[in-house]
This record gives C-alpha cells, sequence and structure tokens, in this order.
C-alpha cells in the first residue's frame, strides 16, 4: 500500500498542473475578462483564491505522498 | 503523534447542558448567517440598487467575500485564540460578534438615506457574520467533542452538525412569521429588520447559557500542565507532521464533504427554483420536509461513525453521490419538465399590457402573461417583460421571460424524495466529520488545525459550487444554442446537468484521496 500511496502524489502533481491550467483558462481569466461585475468578483476568487490553494495544496501533498510522509 | 485518552468521567446528564448549550449557540450562528441570504431581495432594494454598479459591485462582494474568503481567515483568529487561551471564551467571542454585527445590519439606513456608506456598513458588518462563523464552529466542535468519552464523539458531535440545517429552518420561520404578521408594505418597509433585530436576544440567551459553562476538561487539563501551544499557527501550519494531515483533512475528506454538502442543501433548491421553474413557495416547503426528513439522519451516521468508524461512513457519502447525482438531477427535470405532460387546450388564457417604464423617460414596459394547465394539474404561468424605448430607431430589448410551474401534490412528493436521497449523501458525509477532524490532532493546536480545512472544504469548495455549478450549465446551454444556429449537431444531450460535474470530479478526487490515505482510526486520541 505504501507503494500505491508514493505513485500517487505523481497523479496529484499531474492533477494540480490540469486543474491550474484549466481552472485559468477555462474559469478565471474568461471571468476577469467578461466585464460584468459579477463575473469580475467572481473570477479574481478563482484566480487569487481557488487556484492557488487547489494548485500550491496538491502539490504540497503530492510532494509529500511521493516522500513517504503518508506511509504506514 | 498518538497520545493517551484521559478516562473519560462526564455524565450523560452534563453532556446533554454541553451539547445543548454548544449546539444553541452554533444554530444561532447559523440563523445569523443564512437570515442575510434568506432576505436577500429585499435587501438589494434597500442597500443594493439595480442598475448602480457601484452597489452591484458591494452586494457581489457581501455575498462571495462573506461566505467564501473571510471564512477560513476566521478560522485561523478565531482558532489561534482557541488554542491560546481557552475554547469557551473564544467561542462566546465569535457568538457576540456573530449577534453584534447581525442586530447592527437591522439598524442600518437604506441607501435612499445615507447613500453607499449603506451598502459599505453592510459589507463591514457582513465581513465580521463571517469572520465569527470561521471561529465558531471548530470551537463548538472542539469544546463538545472534548466533553465527550472517547467512544462517542460522533455521536455526541453529531448534535452539532445538525444545527446548519436547522438554523436556516429557522430563519426561514422567523421571517415566515413576520411576514404573517404584518402588511407587505409594512414588512418591505421596516418589517425585515424584524428578523436581523430579534437576533441580539437569541444572542444574549445564548451568551447566558454558555457563560455557565466551564472550559473543556481537556484543554483545562493541558493547560495546567503548560501543554498548551505558544504559536498554534505555526504548529499547526509550519510544522510538516501537522500540516501534512491539515492537507489530508482538506483533499481527503472535508473538500469532498463541502461539495456534496452544497450540492444536496443548496444547488438542488437553486435547481428547482430556477431549471425546474418551480413556484418559489412549493420549492421552499418540499425543500423543508426534504430537510427536516433528513436531518435526524446526521445523528443516527455520527453514532454509526463511533460503531464501524468514520471513514467508511463518509466515503460512501461520497460515492453514492457522485454514482448518483446525474440520474436523481435527471428525474427532478423530468419529473417537472412540460413536455412529459398533456396540455388542456381550453384553459389557455393570455393577456397583454403596456404601462409607462418608471426608470426610463417616455419608455414603456409591455407585459405580456399567458397561463396554461396539464390534465395531472399542474399549471403554467408565463411572463413575458418587453422594455420599449422612447426612441423608435433605438435597438429592440431582449425580452424577460419567468416562467413559473405550479406542480401536483404526486410531482411534489417525487421531488421531496429525490431531495431527501441528497439530504441522506450530506448526513454521510458531515455527520461524522467533526468528531473525524477532532481525532486527526492534538488538543493544543486542535482548534486552529480543524477549522482550517473544514472552513475552506466548505466555504471555498463547497460555497463556489453554485456559481461554477451555473457557469458550466450556462456554457453548455450556450453552446447548444449556437450549434443549433449554425445546424450542427448539439454538443450536450442534457446541458441542465453540466453543472454537476463540478461536485462529481471534486468529491470523485477527494473520494480517491480519502480512501488511499486515511485510515478508520483516530489518529490522534485524547
Amino acid at each position: 500500500m505504501n507503494t500505491v500511496k508514493r505513485f500517487m502524489g505523481v497523479v496529484w502533481l499531474g492533477l494540480a498542473a490540469l486543474a491550474g491550467y484549466f481552472g485559468l483558462t477555462s474559469l478565471g481569466l474568461p471571468k476577469l475578462a467578461s466585464g460584468k461585475t459579477d463575473d469580475l468578483v467572481f473570477g479574481l476568487i478563482i484566480v487569487i483564491v481557488l487556484m492557488p490553494l487547489i494548485v500550491g495544496g496538491l502539490i504540497r501533498f503530492g510532494l509529500y505522498a511521493l516522500q513517504g510522509e503518508y506511509d504506514d | 503523534m498518538i497520545t493517551e485518552a484521559p478516562k473519560a468521567t462526564s455524565n450523560t446528564r452534563s453532556l446533554i447542558s454541553v451539547i445543548g448549550a454548544s449546539s444553541v449557540g452554533t444554530l444561532i450562528e447559523w440563523y445569523d448567517f443564512y437570515i442575510f441570504g434568506s432576505l436577500a431581495t429585499v435587501l438589494a432594494t434597500k442597500f443594493f440598487p439595480e442598475g448602480n454598479p457601484t452597489a452591484a459591485f458591494l452586494s457581489t462582494l457581501a455575498t462571495f467575500a462573506a461566505g467564501f474568503i473571510v471564512r477560513p481567515f476566521g478560522a485561523l483568529f478565531f482558532g489561534r485564540l482557541g488554542d491560546l487561551i481557552g475554547r469557551k471564551y473564544t467561542f462566546m467571542v465569535t457568538l457576540m460578534l456573530m449577534g453584534g454585527a447581525t442586530f447592527l445590519i437591522g439598524l442600518i439606513p437604506s441607501f435612499e438615506s445615507i447613500g453607499y456608506l449603506a451598502p459599505f456598513l453592510v459589507l463591514v458588518l457582513r465581513l465580521l457574520q463571517g469572520l465569527a462563523l470561521g471561529g465558531e464552529y471548530g470551537g463548538a466542535a472542539t469544546y463538545v467533542a472534548e466533553y465527550s468519552p472517547v467512544g462517542q464523539r460522533g455521536y455526541w458531535t453529531s448534535w452539532i452538525q445538525t444545527t446548519a440545517t436547522i438554523g436556516l429552518f429557522i430563519s426561514l420561520l422567523v421571517i415566515l412569521v413576520t411576514r404573517k404578521s404584518m402588511s407587505k408594505e409594512e414588512f418591505d418597509e421596516w418589517g425585515w429588520r424584524v428578523p436581523f433585530l430579534v437576533s441580539i436576544l437569541m444572542v444574549l440567551v445564548s451568551y447566558i447559557i454558555r457563560k455557565n459553562m466551564h472550559e473543556s476538561p481537556l484543554f483545562a487539563k493541558a493547560k495546567a500542565e503548560g501543554k498548551t501551544s505558544t504559536n498554534p499557527l505555526k504548529e499547526s501550519f509550519g510544522n510538516k507532521y501537522n500540516f501534512k494531515f491539515v492537507l489530508l483533512a482538506l483533499f481527503g475528506a472535508t473538500m469532498g464533504q463541502g461539495v456534496v454538502w452544497y450540492t444536496g442543501q443548496f444547488y438542488a433548491m437553486n435547481f428547482i427554483k430556477t431549471v425546474c421553474n418551480v413556484d418559489a413557495i412549493q420549492s421552499d416547503e418540499l425543500m423543508t420536509v426534504a430537510l427536516l426528513m433528513g436531518t435526524p439522519f446526521f445523528v443516527v451516521f455520527g453514532w454509526l461513525s463511533d460503531k464501524i468508524g468514520r471513514k467508511g461512513i463518509m466515503m460512501f457519502g461520497m460515492l453514492v453521490a457522485i454514482l448518483s447525482y446525474r440520474t436523481i438531477y435527471e428525474k427532478m427535470y423530468q419529473t417537472t419538465n412540460l413536455k412529459n405532460k398533456q396540455e388542456v387546450v381550453a384553459s389557455f388564457t393570455a393577456d397583454s399590457t403596456v404601462a409607462s417604464d418608471p426608470k426610463v423617460a417616455g419608455g414603456s414596459i409591455k407585459t405580456k402573461t399567458v397561463t396554461r394547465a396539464y390534465t395531472d394539474g399542474t399549471e403554467l404561468t408565463e411572463v413575458t417583460k418587453l422594455k420599449i424605448a422612447a426612441d423608435p430607431s433605438a435597438e429592440p430589448a431582449k425580452p424577460e421571460i419567468k416562467r413559473t410551474v405550479k406542480i401536483t401534490d404526486t410531482d411534489r412528493w417525487s421531488l421531496i424524495w429525490l431531495v431527501f436521497i441528497q439530504v441522506i449523501f450530506v448526513t454521510l458525509v458531515y455527520g461524522p466529520i467533526a468528531a473525524f477532524l477532532v481525532e486527526m490532532f492534538p488538543v493544543k493546536i486542535r482548534y486552529t488545525s480543524m477549522s482550517l480545512p473544514y472552513h475552506v472544504g466548505n466555504g471555498i469548495f463547497g460555497g463556489l459550487l453554485p456559481a461554477v455549478a451555473t457557469y458550466l450549465a450556462t456554457g453548455a446551454k450556450e453552446a447548444n444554442t449556437l450549434a443549433d444556429k449554425a445546424g450542427t449537431a448539439l454538443p450536450y444531450a442534457a446541458p441542465y446537468l453540466e453543472g454537476l460535474w463540478y461536485p462529481i470530479i471534486v468529491a470523485g478526487v477527494s473520494l480517491a484521496i480519502g480512501l488511499i490515505y486515511i485510515k478508520n482510526k483516530a489518529q490522534v486520541v485524547d
């Protein structure tokens, strides 16, 4: 099980990259560019709060998993 | 970091009084938080006038910032205080802060009286509400858990878990009673302030009850022995050993729990009102019934988690939610889909009126009202409003169409059961989570460490659900419209279901992480 836990660390790192890319290109930036007030606030929350949390958090989580921090 | 648990000495009677005092306070905090959302339509007319971009910006900030962004900061600020000076005093402060902010919202003069100061003050007080809520939940859950015998924490903390749902009921109930005790004009004029002002009485009662409570025995013991943290933030998030569990709690549990909670309680309500177009009163009633039916299961699954472990129950809740959401929402959609019903042609009525537009000089508004009835008793009212400019050469405005469907008892019960199933998913993931989080972190940094993942998972991942899901569904609908105009195949067979990909993916990732990394036994036993 420890091998699986460590191997999945790579998956979480990849997921962080994917989430960052699609979060910005499909959600955050189009909202910022729309020109509507609601969209502006929503876009800022996506870009400044949600994406750093998901990407930064998943990177740290993936690295910890790879390093065997969650091993039994 | 597994430490030995002290033997529990609390008897059931004192435990019940602890649960009661903690739950009442938390319930009032949820009441205060929800009252703003429940009165959003009235508040918009008083503080955020339509067509004013600055007021609209402040309104959006008040909605998003307090609900999503500020809560984790409240968790950090009050969590730190709770780990430094104690649970009891900290959640007394959050209670007073929440009550004071809610009361003051009820006193703010309208936009007409004091201009931009009104929406600005609302925003500030709403931010204080968010901060207070961020600090309250972790304190209450920690306090109750630390009073509970180790093998019964799931059961006792599950009472705290019911407060979010009951707080929503009470907010709706107080508004309903206030509305019924006066005319519509009186309510719009000043009656809407009553639910805010009433809060101070409830908070005072709760304050008196809580004031007589003692500090949590585990924290008091740690403090007496000099084992409390001097820097909880650093120990929680600067220490790799603890921080890895904060991340695990977030990605393996609260993130998935947050989206399942918001889907079952808020997205379902929004879907029934705006996609199925069910009459607002009928929607509120059926949601209330489904939530009431589901609420006892918070306690059932909290209790069960003491017997068979927390992980299995929470992961099962996420799994069944992921697998069944699209089927449930398709069934909800088809239950109210008028294409599946037989129209009574003779009952068709149409009426048209033209009135002057109060906002545009020389302009007018043409209103067309169409009603249709169906053989099963369903009724449709469709109101189309078209603004006509004074200048005939001006570009014609897009008509606003509002459809309201009054459903039959049979359809209402179908929807109640479909929402109830989702509430059961909510109780599966939410019932055991307070005990799960408490048992992940040691006493000295517990308040801080458990509050942050809870509020990021619920406030940010869950709180963004309505906006992200609506965005996905709208995008799918627009893509279909474009394809239809171009004469090509429609890319989405059911665009109204596309918004569900957000909870499905987020809960899916959380389920995978939880299954692989979370253990079925307590990380910390104290």
